[in-house]
């Protein structure tokens, strides 16, 4: 099968993403470094467990003092839903609908980018309402390590997907760029992934007290 | 990997039957999504309700994260399919050094 060849709707393979070998090699290839991902990420929540409210005096704010319920539930709900998007455009990406792709990925980016708004106001808001910041305490530096490294994530998977897109927008879908695609939204439902163990580890556990 | 393009001599027919079952699986993560949102949203209600301790919150938030992530890993990102060993082995290994910083962090360093 030729990578560039054009493709009819039933000419299309059943799993474009892997119809090619480097299509199989970068999908192997990025579970390799989901692996890897996951490590960083859990020792980055290693080390906010064991800094967790850990400041130089009582005049510092703690977790149960700063983090509130509903803009994490409206972050959490945006992050979500973009991961759904996401899997609609993959779905389309599997009719050979290159367009609706398109819209569905251009919608995902678009939740992304509000989410990394809120994310932006939120560590704002904490800077100048409780003077927690990444010097502040220990606190403060693994706080903004693990949910900055993941909004950096975030920021990163904007790119990536904005960048495929404008890339391949006169081009259409083909057996070279299809797994390009596939990929990247494996790496945004990775990004939520990582999110649900931050909203329940930092936030919901945080206000628990 | 499910790749079994074109098997009957006509290909329309095939077209249509694959379309069917993208069409029945995109319904399944329509339904993934929504038991998604709705352990979310009893995490949250669990944590806003003030009525419960803190020894069965933390616990139960933890489990619905769980299982919110093996509905993201094996639907959405697809592990429930053929041909995902080497990928479910690479993320477990990773997964069990990840576990195991997590307790040593909170069990044997101190500050």
């Amino acid at each position: 099968m030729q990578a560039e060849e054009k493709f009819t709707d039933a000419t299309w393979p059943a799993a474009p993403e892997k119809a090619t070998l480097e299509g199989k090699n970068k999908y192997l290839g990025f579970w390799l470094f989901l692996g890897g991902e996951t490590v960083l990420f859990a020792s980055l929540f290693a080390t906010y467990l064991a800094l967790k409210d850990k400041v130089p005096n009582a005049d510092h704010a703690l977790a149960k003092d700063i983090f509130e319920l509903p803009l994490t539930f409206i972050t959490t709900v945006i992050l979500l839903t973009s991961s759904l998007t996401s899997v609609y455009a993959m779905y389309h990406m599997k009719n050979n609908d290159f367009k609706k792709m398109q819209a569905w990925l251009l919608i995902t980016v678009l939740l992304g980018a509000a989410f990394l708004g809120l994310e932006v106001y939120e560590f704002n808001h904490y800077v100048h309402e409780f003077h927690h910041t990444f010097t502040s305490s220990a606190f403060g530096s693994a706080f903004y390590t693990l949910v900055g490294f993941h909004g950096g994530h975030v920021a990163f998977g904007l790119v990536w997907i904005i960048s495929l897109m404008v890339r391949n927008a006169k081009r259409g879908l083909n057996l070279y760029n299809a797994p390009k695609f596939y990929i990247a939204s494996l790496y945004w439902h990775f990004i939520d992934v990582v999110w649900v163990f931050i909203f329940t580890v930092v936030y919901l556990m945080g206000m628990v007290g | 990997m499910a790749n079994n393009q074109s098997n009957s001599a006509n290909p329309n027919v095939d077209l249509k039957y694959r379309r069917k079952k993208n069409a029945e699986e995109m319904k399944h993560q329509v339904v993934t999504f929504t038991m998604m949102i709705f352990f979310t949203l009893i995490a949250f209600l669990a944590v806003a309700y003030d009525g419960f301790s803190h020894w069965f919150i933390r616990p139960f938030i933890l489990l619905l994260a769980v299982v919110q992530v093996a509905f993201q890993l094996y639907y959405f990102m697809h592990m429930k399919h053929k041909g995902h060993n080497t990928i479910a082995l690479f993320l477990f290994s990773g997964l069990a050094v990840g576990l195991a910083t997590v307790l040593v962090f909170m069990t044997i360093v101190w500050l």
